[in-house]
């Protein structure tokens, strides 16, 4: 076994703090830019739980999970930020409130 | 070994010719319409003929067979044709009739703008025919059954905008869907009891058992379903209300159709079940009385009609009943021979009227007629053969059909033969009352005609002419007339019966069909006289029979010349004296004027209740209260839930980010629950 320095549910809370966080800022948040960071914080917050239980349970899985999410956030994140781009030149607002067209 | 004939080829031609001109007609110049329906439909008598000349050379009954149709079990049914004797003077009625009225029609129809879609149904008719009469088995009998019923309310029905045609259209295909329900049980009876629709096999499980005579067994039950078929098709009592409706046609349909083919299937039906009547006695008696009924009072029904076609239709009626009759007394070759020679006179008669109708511009009341003999010569010279024919006159087809029938129906019951005699003494006077009011005495119609002012037939048959006056019909009508005329006159010679020195070769040609197949011996006695005149015929008769035939005959022939009397005194030397008649009967009259209120009696039955029942129950209640309203219930249902919770598709993405996560947590808490529950 391999001494764990800091126990699991440290990470667990801090993952889950981070994510809620995340949720949170999402939820309260009017600017684009600012929820889109909210999701990268949840995408991480959920990151280091993977890594946490990777470590925990000495799986490699885990890792490689957190491999594919940096990837699938590193690609979100250019669609993501070139959407918001978009959307700023054509609305010239990043409030998500008043980006509503397609609202009846 | 059968040499392989291809007859699958006489329906598919005409069916070929119903396609060509449905699917290219409407482009084509009427020129190449003709060219096609014509070229068909000859091709397909041509083949008839062939096959009929090699009939002798043939191992009888000969069998086709092309196709699986349906498996199931022990049970199958394939696409099959079959030829006998029986099924080749059909088959020749069928085609040789068929091409003569569709040479007629390219005359009658030249100027309908629909021309095309005439000859198109015209060769699809001619294709269920053939179908019917060629079937191997009950199921592809059926789909010609229902084929030229289809076919039939087509053509009823072609000047479909006028609301008449429409509806008689209707009426005709309601009326026979009666009579099909019948035919339908009387299927599944045999297929429940024999396990086969095939001909040959239904009639090698039948010809073995004994005639049902203490009572009614399986075979009456399914010979008076048949006959309930048949009563549709054929236009008999209690369902012969359609026929006279179904002259909204054009004519050359009506004798077709309504006259010389379609409506023979029945009695073509009833004759090709004749292992099984032949074993049913009761159901024998019911065709009989029902045929002999259907003959009077369709004849005194004609005697006040004035409508030149319902003439012939009530006539056609009372004709049909005959062949019933003689069907009915097991005379089943009398009434093929009835058939043959009635398709002859009653095509002709109603070919003729349509050159009448033509002439006249398209007035088809007769007492705007008279005085057209001298105009149309050639349609008066044939018309009075036919009338002859009709009316029994000596030498001409239909006397020997008609006496025939009689003599056998005596041998049967000499009720029969009484109405029968009577009924042809109605022919006959009801037959040359036509004949008189159409070509005798003065001209009772608009001076100088006016082309179009009668019905729909009037415009459509003159369109290509424009010239007034009454005139002589285009050759291409007259000479089908011709022909039929000469068919209709000489037609009857090949059934002389021996009473007369022939050797009724049409029965004798029959034979192998009807003959030998009654039951037994004893049982033929013991149920009376129904199974002894098929023997009978086939011994030399004894001398006393003749002398005893002759005075009938003689009797049958006074009759028709008591008709013939009558309707010159009463339509040609005193033509005011029918009006003096018809006053001082006024009661009955009226009666027979309104077709004895069967019209209106079935309405009044049937028809009002049903669309009482349907209207107040089905309509009014289960349609729009339950079906209606389940499914406006539903969808108001929905409308209103969805006004509610449409509120949460806000548009807003924090919003629905919320559920999202409310959602979340609901699950993680149940998860933690389930978990902790579970411990």
């Amino acid at each position: 076994m391999v001494p764990s320095y800091v126990p699991l549910s440290y990470y667990l809370l801090l993952s889950g703090f981070l994510f809620g966080c995340g949720v949170i800022g999402f939820l309260i948040k009017r600017n684009i830019i600012t929820i889109f960071m909210s999701i990268e914080l949840m995408l991480n917050g959920v990151n280091l739980s993977f890594v946490a239980f990777a470590a925990h349970w000495h799986a490699l899985a885990g890792q490689v999970f957190v491999f594919f999410v940096m990837v699938v956030a590193a690609a979100e994140a250019a669609v993501g930020l070139a959407i918001i781009i978009a959307v700023y030149r054509t609305r010239e607002t990043l409030n998500v409130d008043q980006v509503n067209l397609l609202k009846l | 070994m059968n040499p392989m004939l291809n007859l699958w080829l006489i329906p598919l031609l005409p069916l070929a010719g119903a396609a060509i001109n449905g699917f290219f007609g409407k482009r084509s110049s009427r020129k190449a319409v003709t060219t096609v329906a014509l070229f068909f439909s000859g091709a397909a008598f041509a083949m008839a003929l062939w096959v009929a000349m090699r009939f002798s050379s043939l191992s009888l009954p000969y069998q086709e067979y092309f196709a699986h149709w349906l498996r199931s079990g022990s049970f199958s049914v394939d696409f099959a044709f079959y030829l006998d004797q029986l099924s080749l003077v059909m088959l020749l009625v069928v085609t040789g009739v068929g091409f003569l009225i569709h040479v007629y029609s390219i005359g009658y129809m030249w100027g309908d703008p629909s021309y095309y879609r005439f000859f198109s149904y015209l060769n699809l008719f001619m294709f269920f025919m053939l179908t019917l009469v060629l079937a191997g088995n009950y199921l592809v009998m059926f789909i010609g059954w229902e084929g030229v019923g289809l076919a039939s309310y087509l053509l009823i029905g072609f000047w479909f905008t006028k609301d008449s045609a429409a509806s008689a259209g209707k009426k005709a295909f309601i009326v026979n869907r009666i009579g099909d329900f019948g035919f339908l049980i009387a299927l599944f009876l045999l297929i429940r009891h024999f396990g086969s629709l095939n001909f040959n096999q239904v009639f090698q499980s039948v010809l073995p058992m004994s005639a049902e005579t203490s009572g009614a067994g399986l075979l009456t039950v399914i010979g008076i379903l048949l006959m309930v078929g048949a009563c549709g098709k054929s236009a008999q009592i209690p369902l012969y209300i359609w026929l006279p409706d179904a002259m909204e046609g054009p004519t050359p349909v009506s004798a077709l159709i309504h006259a010389a083919t379609m409506v023979t299937a029945g009695v073509y039906m009833v004759s090709r079940s004749h292992v099984i009547f032949e074993r049913a006695p009761i159901a024998l008696t019911v065709v009989a009385i029902i045929g002999t009924l259907t003959a009077f009072f369709a004849a005194t029904i004609g005697i006040a009609q004035t409508d030149i076609k319902k003439v012939l239709a009530y006539s056609t009626v009372s004709q049909l009943g005959y062949m019933f009759m003689a069907c009915g007394v097991g005379a089943f070759s009398a009434g093929i021979f009835h058939l043959m020679t009635h398709a002859f006179f009653k095509g002709l008669l109603f070919l003729a009227a349509g050159s009448v109708i033509h002439a006249v511009g398209g007035e088809q009341d007769m007492r705007k007629m008279g005085g057209l003999r001298k105009k149309i010569p050639w349609t008066f010279w044939t018309m009075t053969a036919a009338t002859l024919a009709i009316s029994g006159i000596p030498g001409f087809s239909g006397f020997f059909s008609k006496d025939e029938i009689l003599w056998r129906s005596y041998q049967a019951s000499w009720v029969y033969w009484l109405v029968g005699v009577i009924t042809a003494f109605i022919t006959s006077f009801y037959m040359f009352r036509l004949w008189f009011m159409t070509f005798f005495g003065e001209y009772r119609g608009e001076a100088d005609t006016e082309h179009g002012h009668g019905g729909h037939s009037a415009s459509d048959a003159h369109g290509g002419h424009g010239h007034g006056g009454i005139h002589e019909s285009p050759r291409v009508m007259v000479i089908p007339l011709v022909v039929l005329a000469v068919l209709s006159v000489v037609g009857g010679y090949v059934g002389v019966p021996g009473s007369l020195g022939g050797n009724n070769r049409f029965d004798k040609f029959l034979g192998p069909v009807f003959h030998g197949s009654a039951p037994a011996k004893e049982h033929s006695t013991a149920l009376g006289e129904k199974g002894a005149p098929e023997q009978e015929t086939e011994g030399p008769e004894p001398q006393k029979a003749v002398s005893t035939e002759l005075m009938f005959t003689g009797i049958s022939v006074v009759a028709a010349f008591l008709g013939l009397g009558l309707a010159w005194q009463l339509y040609y030397r005193r033509p005011e004296l029918p009006d003096k008649v018809a006053a001082s009967f006024s009661g009955v009259y009226e009666v027979v004027l309104h077709k004895y209120y069967v019209d209106e009696f079935y309405g009044a039955l049937f028809v009002k209740p049903l669309i009482n029942f349907s209207t107040r129950i089905l309509w009014q209640g289960v349609d729009q209260k339950v079906i209606d309203a389940a499914v406006n219930d539903a969808g108001d249902g929905a409308k209103h839930v969805s006004d509610e919770v449409r509120h949460m598709q806000s548009g807003n993405i924090r919003s629905y980010a919320g559920w999202v996560a409310a959602g979340s947590a609901v699950v993680i808490a149940f998860m933690i629950w389930m978990w902790t529950g579970a411990r």
